[in-house]
Formats: structure tokens, C-alpha cells, sequence
């Protein structure tokens, strides 16, 4: 009974974040195009709402093509090891109070780990495709996203501080249910260093460099097609929604907000991510890409340091208060 | 099943409908997709161009480094969990044993900094 219960919540939980990141690139392409003065997809249904669908069908009825030279079977692997670790981290994602599928306690970790495994999916599929652009697309995005997850990793020391749990509900349920108790404002200089570094983790814009495509065409995906490439795609914008997550619920106080909604108790939570959402769309809208030395330099050299301040201003404050 | 705590089933299970969906949409895929390949379509991408020498090149040491430095310093903040965690039981010495270990990384730190090691282009 239990297991089946697991199951319907999986299913659920699938069939809703599938739903979330089809229409997350239909978002994104209406609000840049509107930012851009264009009107986005306005052909398939009422106002292109049905754009992510057409887009889903195609690219499942698309050729696949598998490069001669490439080596097969991590060809074949790289995009599935991408969206099955960007998947699971959905599993310890409280929604609201209860709604979690594993309410571990090593949550934050869990998500730190799953999130380095999806980099393996890059790394291999820039490998294995034996083309010059994915190589080189493969080995910046391992360089880019192993420097940014130190200062990620570290931006969280401060939370984990406060809430004295890794334990994401946990973490929200420190945060209290005043409003004003969110840890944005105590963490500021921590918040600040993740959110940067979530962009990088997540190779938006203006981070995008692994898949620069004046410079590298598509990066490590550009001997993918059809399907495989819309795997891609899924683990990346699953990966969005979960950098989304995480920052809602440790900087943010996750599901609470000025009233508690009766029927539908992630509500709140919804609109936060939501405003992350936009702000990654934003942001591509608006800043050009930094150039390799200067995001490795931003990396190591500002944001590392801002993070390791932040934890000792953390420790020393919380020593003197208590 | 005793062995396994309770919440880490529904990961597993997550786990396994992922790989599923992966390997199922793929898999079905093939006999909906059509599948003309030919040479010039299955030669790797090089701008049109024939594709000159081997595309699994040398590339720069940086990397190399960088991934170094990326195991120390991720050592570095898994030791700093637990003890974030229970900084409330540990008082005054625990933080002054991590002064003294976040101390002890800087000098490594500046030293890796001095080297030019953290440079990208010199």
C-alpha cells in the first residue's frame, strides 16, 4: 500500500514538472520575445499555447542520429544519466508541509551530489560524441560547473548554520512563519554568492559557455538530435526548476508567505519559483556572456572568498547573539 | 527491505521511473522515427567543412588544475556541513577549530592564487 501510494505521488510528480518545463520554454520564448518587442509562437493554438506540445511530438518523431566515430554506448547513456539525476533531486523537494516524496535528512547534500552527477551526462556526451565543439563544449561545462558548485556548496554553510539541519523541511520550518523570517535577509552576502552561482551551475546566460553558440555551435549537444537532444533540454530546464527550488526554500521560507492559502498549499512555494523563472529569462534577455578567464576568475577569485567570509561572519554572529 | 530507511524508497523508485522514461521514450522512439543515414549526415559537425585531425585533442592543463583544486575545496565544505550542523552543540571551540581549518585553507588558497594557478589566460 505504502509503495503504491509512492508510486501515484511519482507519477504525479512526473506528469507535473514534464508539464512545468514544456511550458517553461514556452514562457521563456514569450517573454524574450516580448522583451524584444516580437510577439514569441503565436501559430500552434491560441496564442502558441500549444507550441510546447507540437515541439515535443517533433522532436520525438525526429531522426536520431548517431555521429560514425562516436562511442555508442555512452553516446546513448549521457543524456539519460543528465535527466535521471536531475530527476531524482525532485524526490527531496518539500512543496509544502508533508508534501515531499523522501523527507531525508542529508537533503541538501543529496541535491548537491545528484546535482555533480548530472555533470558526468555532460562530460561524457562531449566525449562520446568525437566532435571538436562538443569536446570542448564537454570539458568547459565540467571546468564551469565544478568551480561554481564550491562556491554553491559554501554560499549554503550559512543556512545550514541558522537552521542547524540539512533537512529542507527543516530548513523551512526554521525559518518561521513570520514573513520577515527568511533567511534573505540575515544571509544576504550568501544569497547573493547562490544565486550567481545557481546561474553558472545551471549554464544560463549570461553563463552560457559550454554551449556558446557563436563560438561552439551548441556544445556538448551538438551531435544530438531529435529525442536525445529534448532529453537534454528536459534535465536542463528540471535543473532550473530545481536551483529554483532550493533557493526558495533556504533563502526564501519556501512555502510560506503573508497568508496561508487554504486549498492548495503550495501556492506560495509555486509563485517563488515562479519569480526565479522569470528572473533566469530575464537575465538572458538582458546581459551578454562573460568570457571564459573572467567567469573562472569570477568563480574562484570573488565568489569562493564572499562565501568563506560569509560563513565566519555567520559563525562569529551567531556566537556573539546566542 | 528493513535495511533500507523508509524515505530512501521513494528515491530509489524516482530513480528507477527516470532510467525508465529515458530508456522508453528512446526505445519506442525507433519504430515511429524514420532513419536515412548516409555518410555525409553521420560525419561529425566541423562548420560543413571535412573534419581535419582527431577531435579528441590535447587541451589545456588548466582544467587539470582546476579539477585539483575542485577536490580540495569540495573536501573542504563536506567537512564544513556537519559541523554547520551542529555548531549549537559545539560552542566555542568549534569555532575556533574551524577558524583555524578555514585558516589553514587560505594559505593554500593564497598560495594557489599566487602561482596563478586561479589566472585562466596570463
Amino acid at each position: 500500500m505504502d509503495i503504491l501510494l509512492t508510486l501515484v505521488w511519482i507519477v504525479v510528480l512526473f506528469v507535473v514538472v514534464m508539464l512545468h518545463v514544456a511550458y517553461a520554454t514556452y514562457f521563456e520564448r514569450k517573454i524574450i520575445g516580448h522583451m524584444q518587442v516580437r510577439l514569441g509562437p503565436m501559430r500552434v493554438g491560441w496564442h502558441g499555447l500549444l507550441q510546447p506540445i507540437a515541439d515535443g511530438i517533433k522532436s520525438f518523431f525526429k531522426e536520431d542520429i548517431i555521429p560514425e566515430h562516436a562511442d555508442k554506448p555512452t553516446f546513448l547513456a549521457a543524456p539519460i544519466i543528465c535527466l535521471v539525476a536531475m530527476m531524482t533531486t525532485l524526490a527531496v523537494l518539500p512543496f509544502a508541509k508533508g508534501w515531499v516524496l523522501a523527507d531525508i535528512d542529508i537533503g541538501l547534500l543529496f541535491i548537491f551530489a545528484m546535482s555533480s552527477l548530472a555533470s558526468y551526462g555532460v562530460v561524457l556526451a562531449g566525449w562520446s560524441s568525437n566532435s571538436k565543439y562538443s569536446f570542448l563544449g564537454g570539458m568547459r561545462s565540467m571546468a564551469q560547473v565544478i568551480s561554481y558548485e564550491i562556491s554553491m556548496g559554501l554560499s549554503l554553510v550559512g543556512v545550514m548554520l541558522l537552521a542547524g539541519s540539512l533537512n529542507l523541511t527543516a530548513i523551512v520550518e526554521a525559518q518561521g512563519d513570520r514573513f520577515l523570517g527568511m533567511y534573505l535577509l540575515p544571509q544576504c552576502i550568501g544569497f547573493f554568492v547562490f544565486f550567481i552561482s545557481m546561474l553558472a551551475e545551471t549554464n544560463r546566460v549570461p553563463f552560457d559557455l559550454p554551449e556558446a553558440e557563436t563560438e561552439l555551435v551548441s556544445g556538448y549537444c551538438t551531435e544530438y538530435s531529435g529525442m536525445r537532444y529534448a532529453i537534454f533540454f528536459m534535465a536542463e530546464y528540471i535543473g532550473m526548476m530545481v536551483m529554483a527550488s532550493i533557493a526558495t526554500i533556504c533563502f526564501l521560507g519556501g512555502w510560506n508567505g503573508p497568508f496561508p492559502v487554504p486549498f492548495f498549499p503550495p501556492l506560495w512555494f509555486v509563485l517563488k519559483i515562479y519569480l526565479f523563472m522569470f528572473l533566469f529569462i530575464w537575465i538572458r534577455a538582458t546581459l551578454p556572456r562573460y568570457r571564459y578567464d573572467q567567469l573562472m576568475g569570477l568563480g574562484w577569485k570573488v565568489l569562493i572568498p564572499l562565501a568563506l567570509a560569509n560563513i565566519v561572519l555567520t559563525a562569529c554572529l551567531k556566537a556573539i547573539l546566542d | 527491505m528493513e535495511a533500507l530507511p523508509r524515505e530512501y524508497l521513494g528515491i530509489l523508485l524516482l530513480l528507477i521511473f527516470g532510467v525508465l522514461f529515458g530508456v522508453l521514450t528512446l526505445f519506442l522512439g525507433r519504430f515511429f522515427r524514420l532513419s536515412r543515414p548516409y555518410r555525409e549526415k553521420l560525419t561529425a559537425y566541423e562548420s560543413g567543412n571535412e573534419p581535419t585531425e582527431a577531435p579528441r585533442m590535447r587541451f589545456s592543463v588548466k582544467f587539470y588544475l582546476i579539477a585539483i583544486l575542485f577536490v580540495i575545496f569540495d573536501v573542504e565544505a563536506i567537512y564544513l556541513y556537519p559541523w554547520a550542523v551542529s555548531y549549537d552543540q559545539l560552542g566555542l571551540f568549534g569555532l575556533v577549530e574551524m577558524l583555524l581549518f578555514i585558516g589553514l585553507l587560505l594559505v593554500g588558497y593564497v598560495y594557489a592564487w599566487k602561482k596563478e594557478v586561479l589566472q585562466w589566460e596570463k
